[in-house]
Order: C-alpha cells, then structure tokens, then sequence
C-alpha cells in the first residue's frame, strides 16, 4: 500500500471488501487513529479470522475509551458546576456525550472544554483545585505567549487520573487571521441532560473544518475528515445547509468549511451542499495527496509535501513577524 | 520497507520491517525453528528505522517505531539491532495488547498447569522460568502471559528469553549454544543474551494451560516462603499489567477469578536451584 | 457548621470483591478500579441509601459500627476527600 487510499475505500464502502493488503491497512489504520472507526465500519464483513479478532479488540477497546472519555467530562462537570458558567464539550467527546455517529470507534485523547473567556481564570483555578496540575514547567516565554494568543490554557494534567484537559475559550489562535464569534458558539450551544453543554450542529462542523485546516498541518486529517462526514450526513436538512452556511460566514470560516465539504465528498463520497463547497480546485488535489499520505506499513510518506503543510499551519496561526520572532526565540532556547 | 521478517509468537503475529539488513538477519537465525504466521497476516508491525535518513549510513542508529510508539524513545545502535526489535516487539504488546490480559510475567506449564511468576525487574522470574523451562516444564513465557479473560486459560508468549549479565551464565551452563543469539554488550539494560525456547516449548506454543499457582519470587535473598495475601496480590497483578486499566469489568473480573482459584506464595531465595527447588515441593503439595 | 452533603452512586454501578481485609471496587461509570480499606465500603453503602453530610454520616456509623475516638471524626473528612477524588462520591 503506497497510500491510505485502501483505508479511505474500506470506511466509505466497507461492501466492497475484497483481497485487501489486511497488515497494511491495520497499521494504516492505526496510525490514523482511525481503527476503531474502521472495526465499527467492517463489522460483521467476511473478513480473515485473524483480522477479524484485531477488528473485535478494537470495539471492545473503542468501548473503554468512550467510557473513560465521558468519565473525564464528567469529572470535570464535578468540578466546575459550583462556578455556574457554560461549559462546552467539544471535539470526540462531544460526540461520545450526544451520541452522534460521529463518536462510533471515535478515540479520544485530551477532554477538550470551551467557557466564556472572563471566566477563565476562576476555571482555572476549580480544575487545579479538583486536582489537575500545569502540564510541564513552561519557560516564562511560552507560558505568557500561550496566555496572551492562544486560543487556550496551557494544558492541564490530572494528578492521579493522568488524563489532560484543554480549556478553551474559542476555536482559533487569536494570531489566527479568521476571527470566529466565541461568544455566538456559547449562545448557540445546547445543553445535555447532566448540564454540560456542546455545540450547535452548524458550529460542531465549522469547528472540525478549522480543526482541519488552519490549527495545524493536516496530521491526523483523515480521521478529522471522517467527523465530517459522519456529522454532515447525521445533520444534513434543508434547516441545517442554511445553518452552516450562515454560521461558517459569521465565523468567517467559509473557505474552511468549502474545503472541508470537497474533500469529505471527493474522499468519502459525502453529499455536500455544491453552493457552500463550490468546485474542485487544483489545490484540493494538494490537500487529498497530504491526508493520504500514509503508506501499508504506517509510514508518513511525500515529506516535501508536509513540511509545505507543516509551514502553512504555522504560517496560519501566526502573522510573518511574530513566527519569525517565535522561531527565533525557541532556537536560541534550543527548543 | 527495505527488508521484512514476519514471526509467530503464542497467538501474536509480528510483521517488521527494517531499514537495515543485520537486526532481521540475527532475529531470523534466533527465531529460525518459529512458525511463520499461518495465515500471512499479522497482528502488529514493528519498524526499525533511522531517526533521520542520513543516520541509516552515517553512525547509524536505529529508532523503533510501528503501529504503536513510545514518543521520546532513544534510539539505539545498529549492533543492538537485535535488542532494538525484541524491545519493538515488547512494546507492541506493552501498547498494543487489547484482546487479553498483559501480565509482566514470566509462566511454565505442567500436566496442563502453569505457574505465573511476577515481581520487579532483576527479581529473577525470567531465569527461574527458563530454568524450569529444562528441567521437565515447558517454558510458556519469560517477560509477558496472556490471560483469556473469558476462558480463565493462561496463553504462551514464547519469545527468545532475554538474559542480562549473571543470568547469561547460568543457562550458558544448561543449554547448548546453538539455542543462544550474540552476546550484546554496553546496551541500556547491561550485558545481554537471547535464548530460545526449547522444541518442546515452540512445538506447543499454540497451546494454553489453566492457572494453578501465582508465584513472587525474589532472587539474592535467604531462602524463605510465605503465603500473599488475596489483596496484596491483586495490587501486585494490577501494577504488573500494563493494559489491566483500559480493560474495564472484563478484566476486573477475570483478574478476581484467577485470584480466588490460586494459591499465591511470595519466594526468596539465594540462587536459582534452590528456587527450583521450592517450587517442585509445592507442586508436589498442590497435586497431593 | 454543616458541610456539603456527599451521595454515592447505586450498588448496580459498583462491583465490590472482598480481598482478605480490604476490598476491591470496579466503578462502572469511569471504568476504574480502586482498593479500599474500611471505613470506605461502609462509607459507600450510607451514602448510597441516602445523602449526608460529614456530621451525618459520623453519626450513621457509630449507629450501626464500632466507630468510636476523636480521630474518627477527622478520618471522616479525609476520606470523604479521598472519595471524591476518586470519584466514587459526589456532592449532591
């Protein structure tokens, strides 16, 4: 296997199983954290016994994670429910909590949270108190650069639980050139049934496009890619197109989500409203070469082509000077 | 992959690819009687490739990597390729074992019974299985056990026992050299040397046993006995499993029924024999 | 001064095997596995038949154990703070 492209075929239409590379797309699979999808997506396929037991550890598995991710939610609905604000789970977790298809064989790593920036302090402050702690000794550089731009605490790390915690306070870097409305995504939010809140559905996929795209370099694409075409074809209506078609332009992330539609459809086969996603350009044929670049042994391969993206993600997060001073700053650290 | 070896070990299959020729050469020589998976498929992929293209030639240095990974591994140098893929291998399972319960145990098997032997590293477990392993049990495993969490069987994981430093010597003195790779030394852990199983072992290693005894040894101590309490044995087992924790209800009940099936004994001992020893009195007493 | 009042979740969520002199806990809801040593068990089992808070709860057990000394109260509040760190308790 010289590229994912049996790993896209196999999620898409798993019917049309036949005398597959099994190995390689197992570690392709793996290595896209995409396994637990792939062994939802193949159950109950004729498939070789061997790989058949990989597919049936990875549910099992898949189980555990949901288990152990809402476990974290809630443990942090624990801690922050005294301080009365929104708390929005975001990302896997939010799928696992709603139950969206998205979350099927969906692994999680880090419980992601979005609250009101004014209180993030106070929110700080209950998670350290309920025993999480700040991750590693950040140089006085980082920690403040962290504070100051991005779209985040510095991570925490739960003392005895061992699992992270990222608190948000919007979907993008404040470097970042689209300029998302926080404050519009906590008023659209819905609540669930304990009180932790998530997304509307519109914001849920915006969300993941800009997770594609402009927060990094493409790694981990594919999985990302299939959120969003597990989520446009769980939501898809007429009420929803026109939702996410004002919302991605009232967070100014339309380019994203048109982006993101294409190449949903062009990998998975995705129905997409043509009027938000528009046409195949020649620069999705870039972005479809980037996230399949994953050869049957889990190998990253086209290094050329992620070090373009690589520099892209950083390039979209930050304005010229403030890289170029940030670069600078972390080579004289020895970063 | 420049160059492949796939091997069957118990019911893992391990597919590894190498960007050097010499680490799959000595693993084939040490593996050679070890079936090839019967179906050509495997269960994990190992990688032993350079950190940075240009340290495949120059000062090469091999960084194991496959489907899974530890981050901030050091890579290690080509002439300990050999120990580079048997720690790949390890941490497949260390990271990647889901389907049974991962015991950081060595076992033996008799009569259909096994005797699951755990303790911290250099407490002796390894040689005292591949010990057992020649004199009349067959050696089911030096490092990891399988438990079936529904069935209750223990499964074989019959890799190349790894011996460091006094250890080498004392099954240099058992086993005919043919059954040994290279001597490896300076690595991370000290001297090292592979051993095979026996035939007995590899020609069995599709066959499980049922649990008949948990066993705490420690090696360098006055020789001692005592029984383990159900509670400090259940901690002992949970801190000796690396997968227990992301195993739920499934394994929280499995580990209680081997608990409450086995007796547990805790052995000190000044040398391997005596340990031998000890446990061929208690089998006794068990089967009596 | 009364403290917050703690509750426990249902015995169907929490299996419980009794390991010579302690006990060993799995907790359904976060899949983890924790060994206690008395007083937590009957801890788990008065907060699980209802609500109460530290005063409460030092007042059930003398009720129905042998739970006596000034050191009693103390051990009450620390490990209801064990509990809920673990997760195996709650405010309600």
């Amino acid at each position: 296997m010289r590229n994912a492209k049996l790993l896209v075929r196999a999620l898409r239409d798993p019917a049309s199983i036949g005398d597959w590379d099994w190995a390689g797309l197992v570690s392709a699979a793996r290595a896209e954290q995409l396994i637990g999808s792939l062994a939802f997506r193949m159950a109950g396929r004729p498939v070789p016994r061997r790989v058949a037991e990989i597919f049936e550890a990875a549910r099992f598995d898949a189980g555990q994670t949901r288990t152990q991710a809402l476990w974290e939610a809630e443990m942090a609905r624990r801690a922050l429910a005294p301080l009365g604000v929104p708390v929005i789970l975001m990302k896997g977790t939010a799928f696992h909590a709603a139950g969206l298809a998205a979350s099927v064989g969906r692994s999680v790593g880090d419980l992601d949270i979005m609250v009101p920036r004014p209180s993030l302090d106070d929110v700080e402050a209950a998670l350290l108190e309920a025993g999480w702690e700040h991750v590693k000794d950040s140089q006085g550089y980082d920690d403040s650069y962290y504070r100051r731009w991005m779209h985040e605490l510095p991570p925490l790390i739960h003392r005895s639980r061992d699992r992270m915690i990222d608190v948000h306070h919007t979907i993008l870097p404040l470097t970042a050139r689209p300029r998302p409305n926080a404050q519009a995504m906590i008023d659209a939010s819905v609540e669930l049934e304990n009180g932790l809140r998530i997304l509307c559905p519109a914001d849920i996929v915006i969300h993941a496009a800009a997770h594609l795209f402009a927060d990094g370099d493409l790694a981990g694409g594919l999985r990302n890619l299939w959120d969003i075409d597990r989520l446009l074809r769980e939501f898809d209506s007429p009420g929803f197109r026109q939702s996410l078609a004002e919302r991605a332009r009232l967070h100014q992330l339309r380019p994203a989500v048109a982006r993101a539609l294409r190449l949903s459809e062009r990998l998975y086969g995705t129905p997409v409203d043509r009027s938000l996603a528009g046409r195949s350009s020649l620069a999705d044929r870039l972005f479809e070469a980037r996230l399949i670049a994953r050869n049957g042994w889990g190998q990253e391969r086209r290094k050329l082509l992620r070090f373009a993206f690589y520099l892209r993600g950083h390039w979209l997060r930050m304005p010229p000077l403030m890289l170029a001073r940030h670069l600078w700053v972390k080579a004289r650290s020895g970063a | 992959m420049r160059h492949r070896l796939d091997i069957q070990i118990g019911p893992v299959a391990f597919r590894i690819g190498s960007a050097w020729k010499e680490p799959l050469d000595a693993l084939a020589r040490l593996y050679e009687p070890y079936p090839a998976p019967r179906d050509g498929l495997s269960d994990f992929t190992v990688r032993l490739e350079p950190e940075k293209p240009w340290r495949r030639f120059i000062r090469p240095s091999v960084a194991i990597k496959g489907d899974y990974v530890l981050p901030d591994a050091v890579p290690m140098a080509l002439a300990h390729g050999l120990l580079a893929a048997e720690m790949g291998m390890n941490l497949q399972m260390a990271l990647g074992q889901k389907r049974y319960l991962l015991l950081h145990a060595s076992s033996a098997e008799k009569d259909g019974r096994a005797i699951i032997m755990t303790g911290e590293s250099g407490a002796g477990k390894s040689t005292l299985a591949a010990l057992l392993g020649e004199r009349g049990w067959r050696l089911m495993g030096d490092e990891f056990a399988l438990l079936d969490m529904d069935s209750g069987r223990l499964l074989p994981f019959p890799r190349a026992v790894s011996l460091k430093n006094g250890a080498i010597r004392v099954m240099e003195a058992e086993v005919e050299a043919d059954r040994f790779g290279p001597r490896l030394e300076g690595t991370p852990k000290g001297d090292i040397r592979h051993m095979r199983p026996n035939g007995e072992a590899l020609d069995r290693m599709g066959e499980g046993a049922t649990p008949a005894l948990i066993l705490f040894p420690r090696f360098g101590e006055a020789q001692a006995i005592r029984a383990v309490g159900a509670a400090e044995v259940f901690m002992r087992l949970t801190q000796a499993s690396t997968n227990y924790v992301n195993l739920g209800g499934r394994g929280f009940d499995a580990l209680n029924r081997l608990i409450a099936a086995n007796p547990a004994l805790a052995i000190d001992y000044p040398d391997t024999d005596t340990a031998v020893g000890l446990v061929e009195d208690f089998w006794r007493e068990l089967a009596a | 001064m009364a403290g917050p009042r703690y509750v426990a979740d249902p015995e169907d969520l929490v299996r419980v095997v009794e390991l010579d002199g302690l006990s060993a806990l799995f907790h359904e809801p976060s899949g983890m596995t924790h060994i206690v040593a008395a007083p937590a068990p009957q801890i788990l089992d008065m907060l699980r038949a209802a609500p109460a808070d530290a005063a409460e709860l030092l007042r059930r057990l003398r009720a129905c154990y042998d739970f006596e000394g000034d050191e009693a109260a103390e051990s009450i509040h620390a490990r209801l703070e064990e509990l809920e760190t673990a997760g195996l308790v709650r405010r309600a």
